[in-house]
């Protein structure tokens, strides 16, 4: 039976692009949940622009496997929400929309890409919101606003219809208050879906279990050193104590690949960049081209009129690093780089069970406070790791520093995102 | 280490039009972030990838699709069931 609600937040911290004021749901396992939809995902008749001006009017034909999933389960889709434009970003600043402010102190921004989807959760415009996670995209956001994000094992959720900005690093992922939203939202959108070629049969049924007696947790020494705000790293060892309290057992290690990671992680999702925007030439979706102008000028016009500086930027060190002269120098030494991450994490987690550190080196930035790229992407050195490696790893809320939210990360072995949210859950039943 | 023009061979390469106000800003951006990347040229060539990826093969089946209608929707230009483009040559 079609049921109806009304959907009119007073959005003060603009985290929507689009809302649906009257929104239909069906029966299911989430009938009548409120879920915010990052707006790189697509949604049959409901605009997706990617928060970008090329997709300015943009109206997907078909849904993205997750929309189908959470219509079946009757949730309640009730907008689009910001983002970074095609999720280049840490910040939601690169929206050309203009940013989203974060709900826990407006003069600061919600963490990005997905920061539109943290805080329209955090502010309580709905009760859970899907994001993407290409280096951090779902779990900076969520520690930034001060609630739980999961970025799932690579190939546990399907990318069709996530408009691409980086395949091989890529995952969708549900973000709520607490770990129990979370995991009910995961268990709607996993599993296999034979569109995604990367897709795998792993499906999620399971119910947060908060026992964690005799988990080995690994804190490696680089995810509290150098470049971690102190205060961040004490909040987030003392949240690992209560995980001690439980019956935890904290082991010191070491993970000598994050020296590279972060150059690596650029390398490579600029090169997938460059080649995946190809397709915004704005003929067969956005605005038109001018017919007297030739090709290629049409184009490189309409590219730089409608892109914002981020994007262009990235396309720009994507083309270079994958340019004859240069691809043996940066992107085949990237995917080095990347082995040896895996590598790091396979080694490790033959002696523990789970790693923790802080989700961001800092609590949220000052709006504007990150105007140059590199410091900007120099954030990502906590997060970009679990997408090289594809391994899953969550954000849950463990404390403040100056009053705003610090998020413990948690990442675990490949399909083993049971454990990771168990863990997490074990940590938010502890801290009460 | 780049100089506006290499920045400007890229865009063009990329199709990205870059214009003159902006190419110094771009320039000295793309060299910082191009410089940092350099730390990978330290690590050994031709290590090992193994991804633990598979191939998994189908069979070349006709399955649903856009209709002509539904595909052509988002066109700004289009004529007789064609997207319509620049000339290229």
């Amino acid at each position: 039976m079609a049921k109806t609600l009304t959907f009119t937040p007073d959005d003060k911290v603009h985290a929507f692009i689009t809302t649906i004021p009257e929104v239909s749901y069906e029966d299911g396992p989430l009938s009548g949940v409120t879920v915010a939809i990052k707006d790189n995902i697509s949604t049959r008749g409901i605009e997706t622009t990617c928060a970008s001006q090329i997709l300015k009017g943009y109206i997907p034909p078909y849904d993205a496997h997750v929309v189908t999933l959470l219509k079946s389960a009757g949730a309640a889709i009730v907008g689009k929400t910001n983002m970074d434009e095609f999720g280049m970003g840490t910040t939601t600043e690169n929206s050309s929309f203009g940013p989203t402010l974060n709900p826990c102190d407006p003069g600061r921004v919600p963490g990005g890409s997905s920061g539109g989807s943290a805080a329209a959760v955090a502010a309580g415009y709905c009760d859970m919101a899907l994001g993407s996670d290409t280096g951090g995209s779902i779990r900076c956001p969520a520690a930034f606003c001060g609630i739980v994000g999961l970025k799932p094992t690579y190939g546990r959720v399907s990318r069709y219809g996530l408009i691409a900005y980086a395949n091989s690093l890529e995952q969708i992922g549900p973000m709520a208050k607490d770990v129990t939203g979370v995991s009910r939202l995961f268990s709607v959108i996993a599993g296999h879906d034979k569109r995604d070629s990367t897709s795998v049969d792993r499906p999620y049924i399971h119910t947060p279990n908060p026992s964690v007696k005799g988990l080995r947790i690994g804190l490696p020494e680089e995810f509290f050193g150098k470049g971690v705000d102190p205060k961040v790293a004490d909040t987030v060892k003392k949240a690992v104590s209560v995980l001690e309290q439980a019956g935890a057992e904290a082991v010191p290690c070491s993970m000598p690949s994050m020296s590279h990671a972060l150059a690596a992680y650029y390398v490579i999702c600029t090169s997938e960049a460059s080649s995946n925007l190809a397709r915004f030439d704005g003929i067969r979706y956005g605005p038109g081209g001018d017919l007297r102008k030739s090709w290629h000028e049409e184009f490189s016009d309409r590219r730089q009129e409608r892109f914002g500086k981020e994007v262009r930027r990235r396309i720009i060190l994507g083309t270079f690093s994958l340019a004859a002269g240069y691809f043996g120098r940066y992107y085949q030494k990237a995917q080095t780089a990347r082995q040896m991450v895996r590598d790091d994490f396979a080694r490790l987690f033959g002696e523990v069970d789970m790693i923790a550190g802080p989700t961001m080196p800092s609590i949220a930035f000052k709006l504007r406070e990150k105007s140059d790229p590199l410091q900007m992407y120099l954030s990502d050195i906590l997060t970009v790791p679990a997408n090289l490696a594809g391994v899953p790893a969550i954000s849950v809320p463990c404390g403040q520093v100056e009053g705003m939210p610090v998020g413990l990360q948690l990442i675990g072995r490949h399909f083993e995102d049971e454990k990771v949210i168990d863990t997490a859950f074990a940590y938010e039943q502890g801290a009460v | 280490m780049v100089v506006s023009e290499d920045v400007r061979k890229i865009a063009k390469l990329a199709d990205v039009g870059v214009d003159d106000r902006e190419i110094e800003e771009f320039t000295s951006q793309c060299s910082e972030i191009l410089t940092y990347f350099e730390m990978l040229d330290t690590l050994p060539q031709g290590a090992t990838i193994d991804r633990g990826l598979v191939n998994i093969f189908r069979e070349d089946e006709i399955t649903e699709s856009l209709s002509q209608e539904e595909a052509l929707r988002n066109a700004a230009e289009k004529e007789d069931g064609f997207f319509k483009a620049p000339r290229v040559m």
